[in-house]
């Protein structure tokens, strides 16, 4: 369970923002500039709020009040990001491996496969970042964070860079993952159709407030407020 | 085709020598320095920026000069060093590589720092949500990233400190088999009635390294540019 109660002061945008993530995916829904991404990266300790709490399961992450601010690399929390920056200077397969690489733990047996083959990325390993295609690029982003043992995953616009056809063809691969992982997921969109398929749990942002958070029902409303 | 004597082919060695310890010892500061400029602001910045670039806008006698002030053996520096470390500079090849490394590290902090500068930080945000502590994050990440740059600064490096004179010649002097340097034997022979001969080969001999320098720098950028961009 992770518990976000954040505020912090971005040039003219005031961010204020408080929700639950629970299991499934949780979807940070809103129009771009409502301050989305950069709630995700107070979430990952990228970004420093000016005041607020942040706790994951039982730890607290971040505490304005109490000095605690865990830096990124202890906060075990995969961030897949818009535009996947896979490391240019390494193979598919020494990316995917970074994060067990920098934390030092043994090899689990399968692990990689099991991963490799739920995103269908086995035959990239030996391949450089720069010679995939863009939907190659995000599942292998994807299994990278996987790979960490995040204790939480953040997907920030994954699809965004991607077009329709390349979004249908990894959609499926993020709702696998939502039902395989047992981890929560804060997916960030400001696409309906996208949190549609994905979400079990929706956050309404707008100009940097919670607007509404609920079920999918909400996306249906804002369907119906727009027809009218 | 080159008829060299020996005396001048101890000057080619010996200025390879020098030339490979000053880009060596200097690269660890380099590395530092150029991280300090692109990265950090703090105060007495521009200082330090006007004082690594100082040497390229010096003379290199007051270079050499200054060097034989505080290097020297009764220099602060060089007592200080010679007392602790038992190291001297004054009159030695090491003093020769020191005033090389010192004419040449602006030449190397330059590109280092554009490079580091350079790099993309959210790569390094990522690596560091992967688990990768700042020091990590440097060395797996940045300095890979940073690497064109930090090859075309040891080649600068090395290549003015394989031509570097003045600075060398003031502080630790002219003297065969310890700190004649290829320049140093050029100039000697060029004081001799007759030498004339003798300075063309050692001058061939530069041109060919220098050369060679330039075009390997040239080479390497390129092949890693390739090897991180992917096609």
């Amino acid at each position: 369970m992770l518990a976000v109660d954040v505020a912090k002061q971005l040039g003219a945008l005031s961010l204020s923002v408080r929700f639950q993530a629970a299991h499934g995916a949780t979807a940070l829904f809103g129009p771009s500039g409502a301050g989305k991404t950069s709630v995700v990266n107070m979430i990952a300790g990228l970004l420093t709020p000016d005041r607020g709490v942040v706790t994951l399961d039982d730890t607290v992450l971040f505490d304005a009040g109490k000095n605690i601010d865990v830096p990124p690399h202890r906060r075990r929390i995969g961030y897949v990001f818009q535009e996947g920056r896979l490391f240019p200077h390494l193979s598919v397969r020494q990316n995917l491996d970074y994060g067990r690489r920098m934390s030092g733990h043994p090899r689990e047996a399968g692990e990689f496969e099991r991963i490799a083959a739920l995103l269908d990325i086995g035959h990239l390993l030996d391949r450089r970042p720069g010679k995939l295609s863009g939907g190659e690029r995000q599942r292998v982003a994807v299994g990278r964070a996987l790979l960490m043992r995040p204790r939480l995953l953040l997907l920030d616009e994954p699809l965004a860079s991607l077009d329709a056809g390349l979004k249908r063809e990894i959609l499926p691969y993020l709702v696998r993952l939502r039902d395989d992982a047992k981890i929560p997921i804060v997916y960030v969109s400001h696409m309906p159709a996208e949190v549609r398929r994905i979400a079990t749990t929706v956050v309404r942002l707008d100009s940097g407030r919670v607007v509404a958070s609920g079920g999918l029902e909400l996306l249906e409303e804002l369907e119906l407020d727009s027809l009218n | 085709m080159l008829d060299l004597s020996p005396a001048e082919w101890t000057a080619v060695a010996l200025s390879l020598r020098i030339a490979l310890v000053a880009t060596a010892c200097a690269l660890p500061f380099g590395i530092a320095i150029g991280w300090l400029l692109a990265r950090k602001q703090f105060w007495g910045k521009t200082l330090l920026n006007g004082l690594v670039f100082l040497p390229l806008v010096l003379p290199p006698v007051v270079t050499g000069y200054l060097l034989l002030i505080w290097f020297g053996r009764r220099g602060p520096i060089g007592a200080f060093l010679y007392d602790y470390f038992g190291v001297v500079f004054s009159f030695r090849w090491t003093g020769a590589a020191l005033s090389c490394g010192v004419m040449g590290f602006p030449l190397m902090v330059r590109p280092i720092s554009l490079a580091l500068e350079a790099v993309d930080r959210r790569l390094e945000d990522a690596a560091a949500t992967l688990g990768a502590n700042s020091v990590l994050v440097f060395f797996t990440v940045t300095l890979p990233l940073a690497l064109p740059g930090i090859i075309a600064g040891v080649l600068l490096c090395f290549a003015r400190a394989l031509g570097e004179f003045g600075a060398t010649i003031t502080f630790v002097s002219n003297i065969p088999g310890e700190t004649q340097t290829i320049s140093a034997a050029i100039y000697t022979l060029t004081q001799v009635p007759g030498g004339d001969a003798a300075a063309g080969g050692l001058v061939l001999v530069a041109i060919a390294l220098s050369l060679i320098a330039l075009i390997a720098a040239e080479w390497v950028a390129r092949r890693a540019t390739i090897r991180f961009h992917g096609d």
